[in-house]
């Protein structure tokens, strides 16, 4: 039975009181707190094992190593990938995207080809391909959001005809609106076309089960920070095929096989494209919290989260001057709220609900072009998780009538 | 007395509900306009310049949290038929003095947007070079 106020208790962070009221912490999508079972999984590294991986011939380094690639197959097996092979390590789901923009993209974007992304996406899945498509002077294009905030998959079905693109690369669930995208139908329809496909899953994989092999994506980043796990950690998935096919991203220590003076020959995968030390406790941590999920069941956490999507809507419904974005369609919706109340900024808002222990995210939410297009200068959001109650959600309207209050609106 | 009454204290709503200067100039002598990264919210200053250096007049325009423009709005009072010498003085000690708030390492930025349009556009007035204080805030 999944209990939120049980699992709480495994959150030392969610104990604290904050300005002297107890902490509605409303802001996973842009970090998760840790369970002890996590932290207590990095100190044993640095207590009782604490070494570098693959090198030593001694007994610390070993068990290092075990650890760190025991890490490596929990984290296969969440996703369902045929092989931990295909599980790359990175600082985050960034750098993942970031890896594949410069081995892959590098070496498959010449001039005038198209990189179709879609108008919801994270900085991190923009940025990258802008820089990309700069280098090699390719186009653009972006798969409109329609009104109802779901991607338009009729212009999406125009646009690969048009433009014939090497890669659709798009987000799995919306950082500001939280709506899910039919993940495995964009990828079937870039495939269908002859394009690659990359989902960016740093809010869907913390949120939702996740299948590679249903999804059949040729490319899934994520982040370890949202799911539990420590900062510092992100993990690329890509079919194996395609990284055998693709150069390295950043050379040096264990990336290669052979090294002479002029050249050298690289690893197999996945370490062709994990450079140098990698954060070997953080990689343990996100083993930890890859079980933790596991044991709660990711069905489990996607239906208690839908539980506080109908909560919060049947909740903000009855706010006067609030602005809700995103769908009400429960089945294509995440535990992500933005929003807007009338006459009060978002960063006064947030200030506000600060003093009432409620932490929420205000600003642009690293989507400048998305919440652009929404009519605003910047949102609100607030977004759940595994221990997230429904009574947060009651602190946080309470703060709304606050900040009305404070501002005579 | 909580933080959040102090940081909206009636001073900082009374001029973000009633901007004082708030608009545009005909003729602006000089004019300098900047974004707040970390909410992209923008904020535009234009001055007036008397022939003895002097700030005859000044409008601001923008979006953007009631700390940003109410600091924007109080701050025109300030200068307001100041030589533009001691205009320049303003550090961000006494603006923050005027406000008569702490608004925190979150919102500081917030808060002082507007010093930093101010001087930015009377630096460019003068074409003199723009101190480190000012480039930092």
């Amino acid at each position: 039975m999944f209990d939120a106020k049980k699992i709480r208790k495994d959150f030392p962070a969610l104990q604290k009181k904050v300005h002297g009221k107890p902490l509605a912490f409303l802001d996973s999508a842009a970090s998760s707190q840790r369970p002890t079972q996590v932290l207590d999984a990095m100190r044993a590294y640095f207590e009782e094992y604490n070494a570098n991986v693959h090198r030593g011939i001694y007994e610390y380094s070993e068990m290092a190593t075990q650890k760190y690639e025991g890490a490596r197959r929990k984290i296969a097996k969440f996703i369902n990938s045929p092989s931990e092979k295909e599980i790359i390590f990175t600082k985050n789901c960034t750098e993942a995207i970031n890896l594949v923009s410069n081995s892959w993209g590098r070496s498959n974007i010449h001039k005038g080809d198209t990189i179709l992304l879609s108008q919801m996406e994270h900085h991190s899945n923009l940025v990258p391909w802008q820089m990309l498509a700069k280098e090699k002077s390719a186009r653009l294009e972006f798969i409109p959001l329609g009104d109802d905030f779901k991607l338009d998959l009729h212009e999406y079905e125009k646009l690969l005809h048009r433009h014939s693109p090497k890669i659709v690369s798009f987000t799995g669930v919306s950082n500001v609106l939280g709506t899910i995208t039919p993940a495995k139908q964009i990828v079937k329809m870039a495939h269908d076309s002859g394009a690659v496909a990359m989902v960016d899953g740093a809010q869907s994989v913390p949120h939702l089960p996740t299948d590679v092999q249903q999804l059949g994506a040729d490319f899934l980043a994520f982040s370890g920070h949202k799911m539990l796990g420590p900062t510092g950690i992100g993990v690329l998935h890509g079919k194996a095929e395609i990284l055998n096919s693709m150069p390295p991203f950043l050379g040096g220590g264990d990336m290669i096989k052979n090294v002479e003076f002029r050249e050298a020959t690289y690893a197999d995968i996945p370490y062709k494209f994990e450079a140098g030390t990698p954060p070997i406790a953080e990689v343990i941590g996100l083993g930890a919290a890859v079980d933790y999920l596991h044991k709660l069941g990711m069905q489990h956490v996607r239906e208690h989260e839908k539980k506080l999507v109908r909560y919060a809507l049947e909740k903000f419904d009855g706010l006067s001057g609030i602005t809700l974005y995103g769908t009400r369609d429960l089945s294509s919706r995440g535990g992500v709220f933005s929003f807007n109340l009338k006459g009060i900024h978002p960063h006064d808002l947030a200030s506000i609900l600060d003093q009432e222990g409620v932490a929420i995210r205000a600003g642009h939410l690293c989507a400048q072009p998305l919440v652009q297009k929404l009519g605003a200068v910047a949102t609100a959001r607030a977004s759940f998780y595994v221990y997230t109650l429904e009574e947060e959600i009651d602190q946080l309207a309470l703060g709304f009538q606050k900040a009305q209050k404070a501002f005579g609106v | 007395m909580s933080m959040s009454f102090d940081l909206y204290r009636e001073i900082i709503l009374d001029h973000y509900k009633n901007p004082r200067n708030k608009g545009t100039l005909k003729a602006p002598d000089a004019k300098w306009r900047e974004n707040n990264p970390l909410c992209g919210d923008v904020l535009e200053m234009q001055l007036k310049i008397s022939k003895d250096k002097k700030l005859e007049d000044i409008k601001f325009s923008g979006d953007g949290c009631a700390i940003s423009l109410s600091s924007a709005s109080i701050l025109t009072e300030m200068v307001k038929g100041k030589p533009l010498d001691e205009i320049l003085k303003i550090d961000k000690k006494k603006l923050l003095g005027e406000l008569g708030i702490d608004p925190g390492p979150s919102r500081i930025k917030c808060a002082l947007l507007s010093l930093k349009v101010l001087k930015m556009a009377v630096y460019s007035y003068l074409g003199k070079e723009i101190d480190r204080e000012t480039k930092d805030l």
